[in-house]
């Protein structure tokens, strides 16, 4: 077939194109694995007790706001990274402040604390278990970001994979976080930041694979 | 006079919003831009040129409801090339042969290249070893030009089976491209 025949009969009989479909299949599969982490995260590990009395805790609120802002950006990576050709622009510096903050607000309580209490600020309670079940956390919705992604067109697919493993970290830790009972900045900039991480990580290693069309 | 850009793109968005004539120029002085931009890269691999340039472009339609009517259209088709071009170069385990960095700024549209060459590769061949659901939408709507209702009464398939059958024939057909088969 001559390259003017594949134009004529890619041409021909072309419906128009939902442009802002992307948009929204974007947001009903976060959603939903979202949703999905949810539940799964009340059936294995239940929602914290004194969830409503930590609410009044500044730090409880940093927590919070670190995981939104980590998930929002990486969101937005993603998206970007579904079209060829768009640029990165402010991403990385959106990924990277949230845990240059954390770091910072860790090192200032370290110092401030007495020596001895240093280990339990940073290794709380739960050290061991939090950055797994923060990945565990994150299996849904980094699934159904790779298989939005599929259907569009990433052309870096480390990048895009690793895009799609931090997304769904953010979104699992912010998910875990309703179970977690750690507010020391040090922790959540370690802990926190390695359960993130593993998804991130996955996902750079597998996005040649999983991504390539 | 407008830049090439932003006539190509003109005809794009008016081919999104479903005008099959400018979508048709739009795809023909694509595949102009695409050869002139993968002949300069490829001179070591020129009989690769036209089947790249095929693969492109089915790229394109196939991928096109990811281009963003807010962004520039040469990037978004630069980085569409681009991936194609790498892709077949390491399928091949030939990226020695690229001649030219692909990271410098060149301008895609910049440059136009009407002298086609023969696609080594048949996509009609590819098309015609599609499965039944895929291929007769693709025969009757894409290549004869009858109406999507019209295909359904031939085929006895239901509308909304061609519409899909063409959507899913033209990616498949893409895969086929792409491995060679």
């Amino acid at each position: 077939m001559k390259t003017d025949e594949l134009v004529a009969l890619l041409a021909t009989g072309t419906q128009a194109v939902d442009t802002a479909a992307l948009r929204r299949r974007f947001l009903a599969a976060a959603s939903a694995a979202t949703l999905v982490a949810l539940l799964l995260m009340l059936a294995l590990l239940g929602l914290r007790p004194t969830l409503s009395d930590e609410a009044l805790v500044p730090m409880f609120w940093v927590r919070e706001a670190f995981c939104t802002a980590l998930a929002a950006a990486g969101l937005v990576w993603v998206a970007r990274a579904s079209r060829p050709g768009r640029r990165l622009g402010l991403i990385p510096v959106a990924i990277a402040a949230p845990p240059a903050l954390m770091w910072i607000l860790a090192a200032a309580s370290l110092l401030a604390a007495a020596p001895q209490q240093r280990a339990e600020l940073i290794f709380g309670q739960t050290a061991s278990v939090c950055p797994f079940l923060i990945a565990l956390l994150s299996v849904p919705l980094f699934l159904a970001l790779v298989w939005t992604m599929r259907g569009l067109a990433p052309t870096r697919l480390r990048l895009a994979g690793a895009a799609a493993g931090l997304a769904a970290g953010a979104v699992g830790a912010l998910v875990y976080s309703l179970h977690c009972p750690e507010l020391a900045a040090p922790f959540l900039g370690i802990w926190y930041v390695l359960g993130m991480l593993m998804p991130t990580a996955l996902g750079a290693l597998l996005g040649p694979l999983l991504l390539r069309w | 006079m407008p830049s090439s850009e932003e006539r190509l793109r003109g005809l794009l968005l008016r081919g999104l919003a479903g005008e099959s004539s400018a979508y048709h120029m739009f795809l023909k002085e694509l595949a102009a831009h695409l050869r002139a931009y993968l002949r300069k890269r490829l001179t070591r691999l020129p009989e690769e040129v036209e089947d790249l340039v095929q693969e492109s472009l089915l790229a394109v339609h196939n991928q096109r409801h990811t281009y963003d009517p807010t962004q520039p259209l040469t990037a978004w088709v630069r980085a569409l090339a681009r991936y194609k071009l790498i892709d077949m170069l390491r399928r091949r385990s030939r990226t020695d042969l690229l001649n030219d960095p692909l990271d410098d700024d060149t301008e895609l549209l910049a440059a136009s290249d009407n002298e086609a060459a023969e696609a080594r590769r048949d996509i009609g061949k590819l098309l015609a070893a599609l499965p039944e659901h895929h291929r007769l939408p693709i025969v009757y709507v894409k290549l004869e030009g009858l109406s999507v209702a019209e295909a359904a009464r031939r085929t006895g398939m239901s509308e909304s089976a061609i519409k899909v059958g063409v959507h899913r024939g033209l990616k498949a057909l893409a895969a086929k491209v792409r491995s060679g088969s």
